[in-house]
């Protein structure tokens, strides 16, 4: 099961390392992992995507909670949280496949960023089964490259209206 | 070793400005160091040239994992932060082992290792290591210094995390040229490290919960671990099993934490432990674990582990409660504050069935081996020596048949007498741990009870512990063999004995060489006057007891067998 947690650190030199580093090592798997930095420059906020039962994930939250550079835990299973994904695609689109692709983009609610003689760049953002989703439209056109950024999330609170 | 100046360690007027070798030298004073181990190299020059005017005693090994040991079992021996300094690149790489053994044992060290300069580093310039990189898993936390101001405060930090929640390694790599560097120097203020919260104080409700279970419970064990012995709560430990009247088994690192010689100790449990603690283990309906944290070699299988046991866990390290085992009551704290508060809560009960049942274990199964045997015994050895430092020494050992030995035959009384690499198992821990609790404890009697192969990995250290004249004892348990894995050979493998035989040095004459005193014996009618011999010398002094060559450590859980399925105690009945 996946589990998504997020890890408030300090923005410093090898922060990152001793993260994935304790990870390798205590054979945790992490499906992704996504790091910026935050409002407060002396803080980043890693976003882990982990594959693993409750007690796997457990012990992924104790051990990140564990380092000294890592501020706050939070695991947010059975919250309702906003969870996104951020994609560039580039796709081949020959001229009689364009128009094709353009409607596929306007449905995905995805932006076009690029163009080129033979294929177009695709920026797409959401929940990761519309990446996914997505991905697996585009796979008939041939995709030539995939870079995603890995699931950031945070949790609505109960007053937020859903949008 | 010079010490001229008494100058260095006293505090210095704010805005002083000073090279950073001479702050991590004053620094170190402030924090209570007065004596370091360690290792010269070219990029820690600048440093020991500071060190050349400190009143800090430094002891230098022959080699980087013989210091960090040392540094180690100076802070087992004392409950102070042993201190490590290496240069970089194979100094650095040398403190590896020692780092990890500490790591795995929550031992408090502080290490410094010189680096090449900042605008080398990832040149591969010479002797230059990713120090960080490579000791990161095996430290509770390590920091590079690229900015000079930055230092100072790193070495107070490094100090609090290294001694305070579970204790650690801490490793501090500094460039030379942040050595060589002028700063100000800065006062102590309060430490704040927004990521790093220690919680000492148990959760009152867990405790009353904890306390519920106990006063219910009718066949209660206390399991205690090395965090009793970290947390200083021997005594608290002793008065919690008398005020509420639990038999107590320790683990390997817990010995000491319980008096062995009273009738609720269990002695150690575990796959070498008794068989009353394990027999006690699998029958309790409670388990109150305190600082241990359920280590493989202690539950044997899990799933059967303590099957009719609800489990209490009091631990300072939340990533240890419900890692391997399910926790029904975990008390997050430091293990002495916790006690003092349980104390409170618990109260008598009288348990004669189940401490009768103990009872009956204890005389049906004590440790035992050949009494009658003409050959010498390693079991013997150690009993022997127990019976003439009264059970007083502080023992270090190496890892293996002997270091098991060692925890069934001699009985410890004391917390922070008894100095061994419990969770790494780490050969060659045994001569330079003896040297580190010599220093710390000068007039205590302290003997390495060591193996032939593990003893052949740090011997060289016998020239540290002669210059430095410190008297320590080392009693050779000597087969020839890498005894612990010949044993699983001859149990698992049909007694094929793959390069685990030795072919050793005569050890009387070496230690001779090194200028100690070496005694050989071979026969059993010498064991104790060679004993006596080497308790009485001045200096340090090594026997080398030829024993028998095959003998096993019983009882056993073997790999993958529940606690109760030991192996070996058929041969202990034959004995009695």
């Amino acid at each position: 099961m996946k589990h998504l947690i997020s890890a408030l650190v300090q923005n410093k030199p090898g922060v990152l390392a001793h993260a994935a580093g304790m990870f390798a090592a205590r054979a945790f798997n992490i499906d992704s992992l996504a790091v910026g930095r935050t409002d407060d420059p002396t803080l980043s906020r890693m976003t882990i995507v982990v594959i693993g039962d409750d007690k796997v994930v457990e012990q992924v939250r104790k051990q990140l909670a564990k380092l000294v550079t890592v501020v706050k835990v939070q695991d947010f299973v059975g919250q309702d949280v906003v969870a996104r994904d951020l994609m560039l695609l580039r796709v081949t689109a020959p001229v009689e496949k364009r128009l094709e692709i353009l409607t596929l983009v306007e449905l995905y609610n995805a932006k076009v960023v690029d163009i080129c003689a033979k294929s177009v760049m695709v920026e797409v953002c959401g929940p990761e089964a519309k990446i996914e989703s997505f991905i697996d439209s585009c796979r008939q056109y041939g995709i030539k490259s995939v870079v995603r950024t890995g699931t950031i999330a945070m949790p609505r609170t109960s007053k937020t209206v859903k949008v | 070793m010079s010490n001229k100046s008494p100058s260095s360690g006293t505090p210095a007027p704010e805005g002083t400005r000073k090279q950073g070798s001479q702050i991590i030298v004053d620094t170190l004073a402030e924090q209570g160091v007065d004596v370091m181990f360690g290792y010269l190299g070219g990029v820690v020059l600048p440093l020991f040239d500071k060190i050349y005017d400190s009143p800090i005693k430094f002891i230098i090994p022959r080699h980087e994992q013989g210091g960090c040991h040392m540094a180690d079992a100076y802070a087992r021996a004392s409950g102070k932060p042993g201190v490590i300094i290496a240069t970089s690149g194979p100094g650095a790489t040398n403190l590896v082992t020692g780092l990890a053994t500490a790591m795995m044992d929550s031992v408090p060290i502080v290490a410094i290792t010189g680096q090449v300069r900042t605008d080398l580093i990832g040149n591969d310039a010479f002797q230059e290591a990713d120090t960080t990189g490579i000791t990161r898993p095996v430290t509770k936390h390590n920091v590079i210094i690229k900015d000079i101001k930055d230092l100072q405060k790193t070495i107070r930090e490094a100090f609090y995390i290294a001694t305070s929640g579970r204790p650690g390694p801490v490793l501090i790599d500094i460039p030379v040229d942040m050595q060589i560097a002028e700063t100000e120097v800065v006062p102590p203020s309060k430490i704040k490290l927004p990521g790093y919260k220690v919680r000492t104080k148990g959760h009152a409700r867990q405790i009353a919960v904890a306390a519920e279970a106990i006063n219910a419970s009718s066949k209660p064990v206390v399991y205690a671990g090395g965090g009793i012995i970290i947390s200083n709560a021997s005594n608290e430990l002793r008065a919690f099993a008398e005020k509420a009247h639990l038999p107590v088994t320790t683990t390997f690192l817990g010995l000491g934490a319980f008096d062995q010689s009273k009738p609720e100790s269990l002695d150690m449990l575990g796959m070498h432990g008794s068989a009353y603690a394990n027999y006690a283990v699998q029958e309790s309906d409670l388990l109150i674990a305190i600082g241990s944290r359920f280590e493989d070699r202690v539950t044997g299988k899990l799933k059967t582990f303590a099957p009719h046991a609800k489990i209490i866990h009091i631990d300072i390290d939340p990533a240890s409660i419900s890692k391997n085992v399910h926790v029904d009551i975990p008390v997050v704290g430091d293990a002495k504050t916790i006690l003092t508060d349980l104390i409170e809560a618990v109260e008598y009960r009288q348990r004669d069935e189940w401490f009768a049942l103990i009872a009956k274990w204890k005389k049906n199964h004590p440790f035992n081996y050949d009494r009658k045997a003409d050959i010498v015994k390693p079991q013997y050895v150690i009993e022997e020596l127990c019976r003439l430092t009264k059970g007083e020494a502080i023992i270090t050992t190496g890892v293996g048949q002997h270091q098991m030995w060692s925890a069934q035959f001699y009985k410890y009384n004391h917390p922070r007498q008894f100095i061994s690499s419990g969770g790494l198992g780490t050969m060659g821990f045994g001569l330079p741990a003896a040297i580190g609790a010599q220093v710390a404890m000068p007039d205590a009697t302290v003997v390495d009870i060591d193996g032939d192969s593990s003893f052949n990995m740090t011997l060289t250290e016998l020239s540290t512990a002669v210059q430095y004249e410190l008297p320590i004892k080392i009693v050779l348990i000597n087969n020839g063999y890498m005894g612990m894995v010949r044993q699983w050979q001859e149990l698992f493998y049909g007694h094929r004995y793959s390069c685990s035989s030795l072919q050793n040095p005569d050890f009387a004459v070496l230690a001779e060489a090194f200028g100690a005193k070496g005694i050989s014996v071979d026969k059993k009618e010498n064991v104790t006057s060679a004993l006596e011999e080497m308790l009485a010398a001045k200096g340090p002094c090594l026997v080398d007891f030829h024993v028998e060559r095959e003998e096993n450590v019983w009882p056993m859980v073997a790999a993958g067998k529940s606690l109760h399925e030991m192996d070996g105690l058929d041969i202990f009945e034959s004995m009695a």
